[in-house]
């Protein structure tokens, strides 16, 4: 699924966006970094609620396709910044996590 | 063994600014190299576990990194605290980070079972009082 179809399914606001034409494939829901390091699939939309720049350190080295926070919950000033220094797509949701998965067609 | 790229590191502790960004550096190299992806997911990924556990475990610490044509081999070295129970640490979700760390998203206890399930070779070696040091090798597919 394109980013933009994403964007759309989930209402979302957009904090970043790096790569418009990225293939979405697939998800995984979690707040624990190291799980989420060990267990989410590259290209994958990560559904988080966790919010600081580690966010960022961890999609950008596994390689997730978009950063998905939900529960309106809003990066914090690090996050916020290190998303765009380092470009990956990053949006907010007001959706739960649970509605935003199922809203998402992924 | 003379071929090899040899790269290091300062992992400065408790900076969650800075923390990441060797194995980020370590996974553009491989990139220029033309490894394959699915090899350099498995160093990131272990190589930052083993860089965040020096961030916040240890104080800080030094990545010694060399590349060879079908290899890397990762050691950090830190000198802090150090494992009084190597097997412990390595059980799935044991931890001893506190209240503040888990806020950050840390503390599932699956940093050592990430390393050591996506490398090929594992070895940590530490002494109480003295610091750990992890060599680590991925095999390049
Ligand atoms: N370099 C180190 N120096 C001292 N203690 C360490 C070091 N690395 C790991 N440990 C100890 O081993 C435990 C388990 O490490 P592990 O990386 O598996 O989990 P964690 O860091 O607590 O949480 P997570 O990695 O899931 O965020 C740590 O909680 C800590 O007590
Ligand atoms: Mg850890």
């Amino acid at each position: 699924m394109k980013i933009n179809d994403l964007i759309k399914n989930l209402n979302a606001d957009i904090i970043n966006i790096a790569d418009v034409d990225r293939e979405i494939v697939g998800g995984y829901c979690g707040d624990f970094l190291s799980v989420v390091m060990g267990k989410a699939p590259e290209s994958a939309g990560w559904f988080t609620i966790m919010n600081n720049q580690n966010v960022a350190a961890v999609a950008t080295l596994t390689d997730v396709g978009v950063i998905i926070l939900c529960d309106g919950v809003k990066p914090d000033p690090l996050l916020d910044k290190k998303v765009r220094d380092v470009d990956i797509n990053c949006i907010t949701t007001s959706l739960s996590v649970f509605d935003a998965v199922k809203k998402s067609g992924l | 063994m003379s071929e090899a790229l040899h790269l290091e590191f300062e992992v400065a502790g408790n900076n969650f600014v800075s923390a990441g960004g060797a194995s980020d550096e370590v996974k553009k190299t491989l990139k220029m190299l033309g490894v394959s992806t699915a090899s350099i997911r498995k160093v990131a990924i272990a190589m930052y576990e083993g860089e965040i556990n020096m961030v916040i475990h240890a104080g800080g610490g030094r990545a010694i990194v060399d590349i060879y044509r079908d290899r890397i081999v990762i050691v950090l070295q830190d000198n802090g605290p150090g494992i009084p129970d190597i097997d412990l640490a390595l059980t799935e979700g044991y931890s001893t980070a506190t209240d503040s760390i888990r806020d950050l998203g840390f503390g599932a206890g699956m940093g050592l079972p990430n390393m050591k399930k996506y490398t090929d070779e594992f070895k940590i070696e530490s002494e109480v009082g003295k610091g750990t040091t992890v060599t680590m090798v991925v095999n390049f597919v």
